[in-house]
């Protein structure tokens, strides 16, 4: 192990921290907030700890996969202990378990809170809340990457592979920190166009912000009490669509950026992530025709929360738990399907559903005919073995870590449905779950050890859970 | 530059990590889905699996905006063909490996009519680079620069020609030659040394200078250049084959040892001068019955790089002949140095090398100065030569004055075909060329020399 190269990073990691409060401290000051001064202690707190080490890089950059996972596992915990300060210092939320699980639920874009109530929040609170997962999102080591070169040339995938999400990653240009840099300038063109079509609905500035915070990140953290519900049609439709098209994978705004509209449309991934959504849409539109005054407006709220957890977002504009049980159980089992890989959003990822499926059909095949030879293919090639292994492996460990997970809170005494959803809405990255974690509720109601257990869920759904379980194997703290 | 290397074996991996290391776009391709999927990993390259010289698949590797196209795969025809392809449908330089002998003979007339830059034959070159050393056999490499008018020559300091616990000044001052130490190596370390560097006994020095003056201070300083008249070969492939022909018209006696007695009655019949001897080229006896004792030098060809560095080592114990061993395997060239065997020659390498050049040649439009770069001891020091075109920060002042980058020597000035070897109060002139060695990598013009 390296450690004095992931020591570096991590340093790096804590100043880059420190600038992202900044925008914080401006928004206290804009609203004349005292609660800046828990800002700036927080900056100095970072730079304290982050400065030191950072100031002169390693001789010895030599960096393996071993070492990629270890620094985005330790990065995000030290990310997310330190983004919890603002709300400890500032009186915002008290308790340091409860402070971590915001951060956390920012960080990793979930959008579960335990606040019973945000609307009394300082703005510097809220937008800080908001900002966590816009920087989430995208992954603050692929920023960092961004900015300057870490490592030497080779090594930088490593980091790239731990932080993405998805099956395998794939660069757009040969270059690692010029993918970085694409995938950071697609993230920014998206948000800002989110914003302006927010602006022009007449949204406050404010709102506006912070909901495209929201929304790209696939965060789900609202400013009000009812999420978005109290916004116009418009709106919501605005943000419906923003959902949906940061849950896609970057690659085919890539391709469309390029002029190659045909790679863009052939993805085969985006092509069945949106069937999936047009088809739950429909389906629960149906079932829930009766509730609203116009078909039009259930299938707005149907778009809605369909776009919402299907990217793991998590907003919501109505009441999904009062809805009828076939709505809720197809929600339940989009929250597993999650967005696209290589997006910013969570859960399983469609390409792993496919691959899935795909394998479980070839098997089938094996049966009726023993001696045919079958590949599994993604995008109009074989998939490899080795990857189709690795996201059997991933689909395993993750139906294990949600298992124990289960297990563990229900010690809190709560019924099934809650436990079983608020497993599955941090697990995946989602936010609200269902019955008491409904979206109209909130985590609070959670034993510090569950909510410990969550915090755990929500990093391991974020990276991909090998980053974090590889932490408790002996063997990677090993010389030899 | 935006470069496609088609093939990711030996060759390819080796001018990958070389290139990514001068910051150029790499796109891999090969068929081999692992191959690519571990070099685009370990060079920061984009990789592609399939074949190089499908239209779709060089497409996808962007070969409309690419600068340059190798094609490196073990297959000749394969390789042209990609070339072509690549030719036809964007508007970059090609290099394509050959190594058939068949069509070495037509590789001109090969080369013009498909419009392909640069073809590159690794056994033709070890072959080539191989004469060079045994005409010269007190070195052991050389390299040439300035159109072959300046040399750089590197051989070890035995004990029993006393540099040992001697200053860099000392030795010239004795010496009275017009050569430059321009690096010193010692226990794996590389020291571009300074007038005042103490030369231990066994260092390996480089030195560079005019042919003349180089010939001249090996005979000061006692290696007489023995000239060697003959040469026994063991392993009779390609190299041996190009080497033999080569050897023979210079008037060279050549013995070639292999096992098949199919590429012996081949051989005898493209290389009639050489005596073909059909035996284990393993085989103690066997060497020692064909004069292997009073052998000029020796030359170890055969395709087990283990079975080379043995025949080399009882070579060395059982004659005082020129060794030169070929090694196909890069991975441990720093362990074979410490085994004190001549000249080791790395046909993989050298190709590399040789493309390499030329990338750094084509880069020379787009802004660099640089005329050739030669890697030096095991790409641990570049040997660059630029050329001044205008004036700088660099030209007309005196070299003491200049503020230097550590690690860094001003070798030789060529004045219009005049060789110069730099003092202090020597002057850069426009219209000079002028090699610098240094271990620091990656310099792109002759003012990146000073200190920033």
């Amino acid at each position: 192990m390296n450690y004095s190269m992931i020591f570096y990073i991590i340093s790096w990691i804590l100043n880059v921290e420190a600038a992202l409060m900044v925008p914080s401290c401006i928004v206290a000051l804009l609203y004349g907030e005292r609660e800046g001064m828990a800002f700036v202690a927080s900056i100095a707190l970072c730079l304290l700890l982050g400065l030191p080490r950072s100031r002169k890089a390693p001789p010895n950059k030599v960096f393996y996969t071993r070492e990629g996972f270890v620094t985005v596992a330790l990065s995000w915990i030290c990310m997310s202990i330190m983004g919890a300060l603002p709300f400890v210092f500032s009186g915002a939320v008290p308790k340091l378990i409860d402070a971590l699980f915001e951060t956390v639920s920012g960080f990793t874009t979930t959008g579960a809170s335990i606040l019973p109530a945000v609307e009394g929040l300082p703005h510097c609170i809220l937008f800080w809340r908001s900002f966590t997962h816009w920087i989430g999102g995208m992954g603050v080591l692929v920023f960092l990457l961004c900015l300057l070169p870490l490592t030497g040339g080779g090594y930088h995938m490593n980091l790239m592979k731990a932080e993405s999400p998805g099956p395998s990653v794939s660069k757009l240009v040969p270059k690692v920190r010029s993918t970085a840099k694409i995938l950071y300038g697609i993230y920014i063109v998206l948000s800002v166009a989110e914003l302006i079509f927010l602006l022009a609905g007449r949204m406050p500035i404010f709102d506006a912000i912070c909901t495209t915070f929201g929304t790209a990140g696939t965060g789900g953290f609202g400013i009000k009490n009812d999420s978005i519900g109290g916004y116009s049609i418009y709106l919501q439709a605005v943000t419906t669509i923003f959902m949906i098209l940061f849950g896609v994978n970057f690659n085919v705004f890539f391709f469309l950026s390029i002029r190659k509209p045909k790679a863009a449309f052939e993805c085969e991934e985006a092509r069945w992530y949106l069937g999936i959504i047009a088809a739950s849409t429909l389906t629960i539109t149906f079932f829930i025709r009766g509730l609203y005054p116009s078909l039009f407006l259930a299938f707005h709220h149907a778009a809605f929360q369909v776009g919402s957890i299907i990217t793991t977002t998590g907003f919501a504009t109505a009441d999904f738990n009062l809805w009828p049980q076939v709505p809720r159980t197809i929600l339940v089992l989009l929250m597993f399907i999650g967005a696209c890989a290589g997006s910013t959003g969570g859960g399983i990822k469609v390409s792993r559903i496919l691959l899935m499926i795909r394998s479980v059909s070839r098997e089938l095949h094996q049966f009726i005919h023993p001696h045919s030879v079958n590949k599994v293919t993604l995008e109009g090639r074989t998939v490899e073995q080795g990857t189709l292994h690795s996201v059997h492996v991933f689909f395993i460990t993750y139906a294990l870590i949600f298992s124990a997970s289960v297990l563990i809170i229900g010690f809190d005494g709560f019924d099934l449905t809650t436990n079983f959803t608020a497993v599955a809405a941090t697990l995946n990255n989602i936010g609200p779950g269902l019955e008491l974690v409904g979206p109209t509720q909130n985590f609070a109601l959670f034993s510090p050890l569950s909510k410990l257990v969550l915090i755990f869920n929500m990093l391991a759904g974020r990276l991909e859970i090998f980053p974090l379980l590889l932490l408790f194997v002996k063997g990677t703290w090993k010389k030899f | 530059m935006k470069i496609i290397i088609v093939g990711c074996g030996k060759v390819g991996t080796s001018l990958a990590e070389r290139l990514s290391g001068e910051d150029h776009d790499l796109v891999m391709v090969d068929l081999n889905a692992k191959k690519v999927n571990d070099a685009s990993n370990r060079f920061d390259a984009m990789g592609i699996t399939g074949n190089g010289a499908s239209f779709n698949i060089q497409q996808e590797a962007g070969v409309d905006d690419a600068d340059l196209f190798i094609a490196v795969t073990g297959e000749d025809e394969l390789n042209l063909l990609c070339c072509l392809m690549a030719k036809k449908s964007g508007r970059c330089q090609t290099i394509a490996r050959v190594r058939n002998p068949l069509y070495s003979k037509e590789i001109r007339f090969i080369q013009e009519q498909l419009g392909i830059s640069m073809i590159i034959n690794p056994e033709l070159t070890a072959a080539r680079e191989i004469l060079k050393l045994l005409k010269f056999p007190s070195a052991i490499k050389i390299d040439t620069f300035a159109k072959g008018r300046v040399e750089l020559l590197r051989f070890r300091a035995k004990p029993e020609i006393g540099f040992g616990k001697k200053s860099v000044m000392e030795l010239i001052a004795k010496l009275k030659t017009d050569v430059l130490i321009c690096a010193v190596e010692r226990d794996g370390t590389v020291v571009i040394p300074n007038g005042s560097f103490i030369i231990e006994d066994n260092d390996v020095l480089s030195i560079v200078g005019s042919l003349e003056n180089t010939a001249q201070f090996f005979e000061k300083i006692g290696i007489r250049s023995k000239r060697v008249r003959n040469s026994l070969i063991v392993g009779g492939g390609t190299i041996a084959h190009y080497l033999a022909q080569s050897l023979l018209k210079i008037g060279f006696r050549v013995r070639i040892i292999e096992q098949k007695p199919e590429r012996c009655d081949y051989l005898s019949e493209v290389v009639p001068g050489a005596d073909i001897i059909n035996g284990d080229g393993s085989n103690r006896e066997l060497l020692l019955e064909e004069g292997l004792a009073s052998a000029d030098s020796f030359v170890a060809l055969t395709n087990m790089d283990e079975e080379n560095i043995f025949l080399t080592l009882y070579a060395k114990k059982n004659s005082n002949a020129k060794l030169i061993t070929k090694v196909n395997r890069i991975s441990f060239d720093d362990v074979i140095e410490s085994f004190d065997i001549g000249s080791v020659i790395y046909p993989k390498y050298l190709t590399a090398d040789y493309i390499l050049q030329y990338v750094r040649a084509r880069q020379n439009s787009i802004g660099s100065s640089v005329e050739t770069l030669y890697k030096l001891l095991d790409g641990r020091a570049e040997a660059l030569e630029f050329a001044i075109r205008e004036p700088s920060a660099v030209t007309g002042v005196p070299l003491m004055d200049l503020n230097l980058k550590d690690n860094l020597l001003i070798c030789c000035i060529n004045r219009k075909g005049i060789i110069l070897t730099p003092r202090g109060q020597n002057k850069i002139q426009v219209g000079d060329t002028v090699i610098i060695v240094t271990t620091n990598e990656g310099l792109r013009d002759i003012r990146d020399i000073l200190k920033d």
